[in-house]
């Protein structure tokens, strides 16, 4: 069948099988490897995407239902050679070891941060609840995301031409 | 550090210090270069059929529906592998494993067939199209009745094989124990059991093999921890040559021990690239990681203490039951098989002390070390801090107090346990005094004796740990016949930037900037100009690679000495430079100087220059600036650290909450503080994990209970608190910078400090120990009075 949907602002139309799950789609199909894959059960978030803004676990979604909509993904994060604060953020404060649950964190956060531009350690902790990283313990991560707050000057989401 | 706390603006030191990771700017991109993100021409994908059954004869397997799936490219069964002699693989501790089950399976979820189809999809299609007849066969899953006479044999594959016992170990002095035992005021014994657990990294173990037709070389993209042993071992048992066989460590998302042995999914990619012809990629699921590679820990701890009835501890005894599944795949140097248990007497000076094991077979799947142990101190760790909280109960003394009046004192190291282990350098005392402070220990022991009035549960759990890393000296340690030394090798380039190669390879650690600093530090270039290289076995040294801390205290002294090297022969050439002897020269850093002169200098970048220059270089000197060397560490590194946790815990539903946690390490010299921490609070996490949430436990047929993240546990943000670490510096005094390891003190630490909370929050229930995982369930039935062993 037939997907046209809009990954960081470009336009993407693939002939897939209807089963293809939305990360193997961003990954293997459009090969943007920046988005993981982590567990077989919606458990980890390795895989988040924001789809029309909000975290998805993109493991969990048919690439086939993101069709039509609007996705971001950690390589969309940097606009016209400018980091996001949130990526500013995790460098800064060391939010990442291994960095392979970075780009899913950096996108809730980032999502987190549109809604809430100031969150409390407790709000942080609770939008990042549903991914675990296994390298940091959450308290960098957490400092990373107040350093992205205090440092908002973001592009607004889905702002990448 | 608060989290609301901006961090320092990053200054650049030029060696060590808070230094921002040099590897961020790919990974924070999404830019990082992970095993699954390769994709080769041509490459195939391969999926690994499983068994259902623990313990089943095979009967036979028809592949046939299998094979004539369209896009199936091959199946490939073990009696396939077989007619190669490849059926069968060496373990890192001299067993066998079976790449893919020919006689019958051991454990379930063991690898029985594989498929190799164009693309991932259509190769789990097709494993559901094999046909397999099993017959079943009692399982052997309680560890305690493994060894009685009726059980049925799991390895009759090994000649002459009558039982599941795998080895005897002991250490110390089993008769001067005794006596002490015999003599002392207080005795007391627990039953301490570490359950099974896995180390799951978020990344899943995988490779991308790829065998060059014309040439016959092997390059391998592994996620593997150790790339030049895994080289050695794959030119060993297929007969490859080992110059044709290279192995790319990419981007690894995390390790934790779990990515050490080889599995049999990289020789099944290897021996598909072999046959085919093409690029073969083979990622296991998340539930293939959790039940079939490298699991950690399952111990069963009979353990005692004997003290005075002043609470002065005399000797600590234990007899070690340990399940190492149904192949011994433990990854420890080769004369250890208890791995580092033997430094279970802990940061204490006894008098006596002694400690027996046995390990079984049992048709559980394979691994033993892993998951951040340092060769099982984190089994000795959690028991003798145990064994001191049951005696504080007994004696009804402070925990804190018991522990401080038996720390090792400063002037007793260098100290030798009772069991023969060197502790390089350590000063207790003031690093437990520190936790206390930033704890204000007093003060939580009042509000615990005010709730405790109340009825409200709070618990406050002590651990002190002195961990040994760096193996290690290559007279004591080897893996399969390979000494645990590592090359490094540096070469600074004519315009003076540099790259250094290593052995070892991070998987989330951040080598590319520590390793770059300790070159800095030692020879002036700024870490930006220095290039770390690592994990590729055709441009790297040859060494053993990363765990069990050893990263730091081996290469990281390899780095410093071939760095040193290089400077040796940089000052000889700027003695030509500057027309002076080289005795009357002076290194600022970066620079030569003669000494009383400063304005006579040159840099090392001229020094470089210079030596790949066309101008004359002092007689005897040759052209270039590089050195390898080769480590060989003199002793392992000691480091330690006092951890106090706080619990909450819920009298009705009996949820533990960590409130709070302090930790206090010391690891010597710090290269960058803000990697520290960072390697602490991750294997904090990890303890809060094992202890209250993480089993992978097995019902009574040996199906796993745990194949999955609903199942298996891991600590999200919300169950953890906000660390509160410090540091105190002791430096080893024979490492060159006097550095020790540190990426797995939290996880060896934390686990008894929170268990020990909670016990210690139980107290009025009676409790003197509960086995972890400290999960609601357990809780509440210890708060019943019950003890139901986790195994
Ligand atoms: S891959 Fe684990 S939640 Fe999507
Ligand atoms: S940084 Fe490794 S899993 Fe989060």
């Amino acid at each position: 069948m037939q997907v046209n949907m809009t990954i960081n602002g470009q336009e993407v139309s693939e002939e897939i099988e209807p089963r293809l799950l939305l990360v193997h789609f961003i990954r293997d199909s459009v090969g943007l490897t920046g988005t993981h894959w982590g567990c077989d059960t919606s458990n980890c978030g390795t895989c988040v995407v924001l789809v029309d803004g909000e975290p998805v676990k993109s493991c969990t979604m048919l690439a086939a239902m993101a069709s039509g909509h609007e996705v971001t993904t950690v390589e969309g994060l940097e606009v016209d050679g400018v980091l996001d604060p949130v990526q500013e953020g995790f460098m800064q404060c060391h939010g990442l070891q291994c960095g392979f649950c970075t780009p899913g964190m950096m996108l809730t956060s980032k999502a987190l941060l549109e809604k809430d531009p100031n969150p409390t350690d407790e709000v942080i902790r609770e939008a990042i609840s549903g991914q675990i990283c296994r390298c940091t313990g959450y308290s960098t991560i957490v400092r990373s995301v107040h350093w992205a707050a205090e440092h908002q000057t973001a592009a607004p989401i889905g702002s990448a031409t | 550090m608060t989290t609301t706390e901006a961090p320092p603006e990053q200054e650049r030191p030029i060696g060590f210090g808070r230094l921002l990771r040099k590897e961020d700017p790919r990974l924070i991109r999404g830019m990082g270069n992970f095993v699954d993100d390769i994709q080769l021409p041509g490459m195939l994908h391969l999926a690994i059929l499983r068994s259902p059954m623990a313990h089943a004869r095979i009967v036979s397997i028809d592949t046939s529906a299998a094979q004539a799936h369209p896009k199936v490219v091959a199946v490939i069964t073990g009696a396939d592998l077989a007619e190669q002699g490849l059926a069968w693989m060496p373990t890192l501790s001299n067993d066998t494993q079976a790449v893919l089950a020919t006689d019958k399976v051991r454990f379930q979820h063991q690898e029985v067939a594989f498929v190799v189809a164009e693309d991932r999809y259509s190769a789990r299609d097709a494993l559901e199209l094999i046909v397999v007849d099993y017959e079943r066969l009692d399982p052997v899953i309680d560890v305690r009745t493994a060894l009685n006479p009726d059980t049925p044999v799991i390895r009759d594959d090994l000649e002459g094989k009558t039982d599941n016992h795998i080895f005897d170990w002991e250490t110390g002095d089993e008769a001067a124990t005794a006596e002490v035992f015999n003599n002392a005021d207080v005795v007391v014994s627990e039953e301490i059991i570490y359950p099974r657990v896995h180390p799951a990294p978020m990344e899943t173990c995988g490779c991308v093999a790829d065998v060059e037709r014309v040439s016959g070389k092997l390059t391998l993209w592994c996620t593997t921890q150790a790339p030049h042993a895994h080289r050695t071992v794959y030119a060993l048992v297929a007969g490859l040559p080992e110059h044709k066989i290279r192995i790319i460590a990419p981007d690894i998302g995390g390790g934790f021990g779990n990515k050490v042995p080889i599995y049999p999914g990289y020789v099944c990619a290897i021996v598909a690239s072999l046959v085919i012809g093409k690029p073969v990629k083979w990622v296991e699921d998340r539930t293939e990681n959790l039940v079939s590679t490298g699991f950690a820990r399952d111990y069963i701890m009979k353990a005692e203490i004997a003290a005075t009835k002043e609470g002065k501890i005399l000797a600590v005894r234990s007899d070690v039951l340990a399940d190492h599944g149904a192949f011994n795949g433990v990854a420890a140097p080769v004369k250890y098989p208890a791995g580092f248990f033997g430094v279970f007497t802990g940061s204490y000076d006894l008098e006596a002390a002694h400690a027996k094991m046995t390990a079984v077979y049992t048709n559980k799947a394979p691994g033993g070390v892993a998951y951040a142990c340092s060769f099982r101190i984190t089994e000795a760790v959690y028991m003798v801090e145990r064994l001191v909280d049951c005696l504080a109960y007994e004696l009804e003394m402070d925990p804190v107090e018991l522990r401080l009046k038996n720390l090792l004192k400063p002037e007793q190291f260098p100290y030798t346990t009772k069991t023969g282990w060197v502790y390089d350098s350590g000063n207790y005392e003031p690093t437990m005094r520190k936790a206390m402070e930033i704890a204000g220990y007093e003060e939580l022991r009042r509000e615990q004796a005010e709730k405790r009035e109340r009825g409200e549960l709070m618990g406050i759990g002590v651990s002190f740990f002195t961990e040994a890393v760096g193996a290690g000296p290559r007279k004591d340690m080897d893996i399969l016949g390979l000494g645990m030394a590592d090359g490094c090798e540096l070469r600074i380039h004519p315009t003076g930037k540099a790259v250094v190669r290593l052995s070892v390879k991070s998987q989330g650690q951040g080598h590319e900037t520590t390793f770059a600093q300790i070159v800095a530090e030692e020879i002036g270039i700024p870490p930006e100009d220095i290039e770390v290289l690592e994990g590729d076995t055709d441009n790297t040294p040859f060494g053993l690679g990363t765990y069990g801390s050893r990263s730091t205290p081996v290469s990281g002294a390899a780095a410093a000495l071939v760095t040193r090297k290089v400077r040796d022969k940089a000052q000889i050439i700027a003695s030509g430079m500057l027309e002076v002897s080289v005795a009357d020269l002076e290194w600022n850093k970066g620079s030569f100087s003669v000494k009383g002169d400063p304005s006579k200098s040159v840099t090392i970048q001229e020094i470089a220059m210079r030596a790949h220059g066309a101008g004359d270089l002092p007689e005897g000197i040759e052209g270039g600036l590089e050195a390898q060397i080769c480590y060989n560490p003199s002793n392992l590194t000691y480091p330690f650290g006092a951890y106090i946790c706080v619990v909450d815990i819920d009298p009705g539903t009996a949820v533990v909450k960590v409130r709070r946690f302090i930790a206090v390490d010391d690891c010597g010299t710090q290269i960058n503080p803000m990697i520290i921490e960072g390697q602490v609070h991750g294997g904090l996490t990890d303890g809060v994990g094992m202890a209250l949430m993480q089993m992978i436990s097995f019902d009574e047929d040996g199906n796993c209970l745990a194949g999955s993240l609903m199942d298996y546990l891991i600590p999200t943000a919300l169950e953890t608190p906000d660390w509160e670490t410090d540091s105190t510096v002791t430096p080893s005094p024979h490492h060159p910078i006097g550095a020790k390891g540190i990426g797995e003190s939290a996880t060896v630490g934390s686990p008894p400090a929170i268990v020990n909370a909670v016990v210690d929050a139980l107290k009025p229930y009676g409790v003197r120990h509960a086995d972890m995982p400290l999960t609601p369930s357990r809780v509440w039935e210890a708060m019943q009075g019950n003890h139901t062993p986790p195994i």
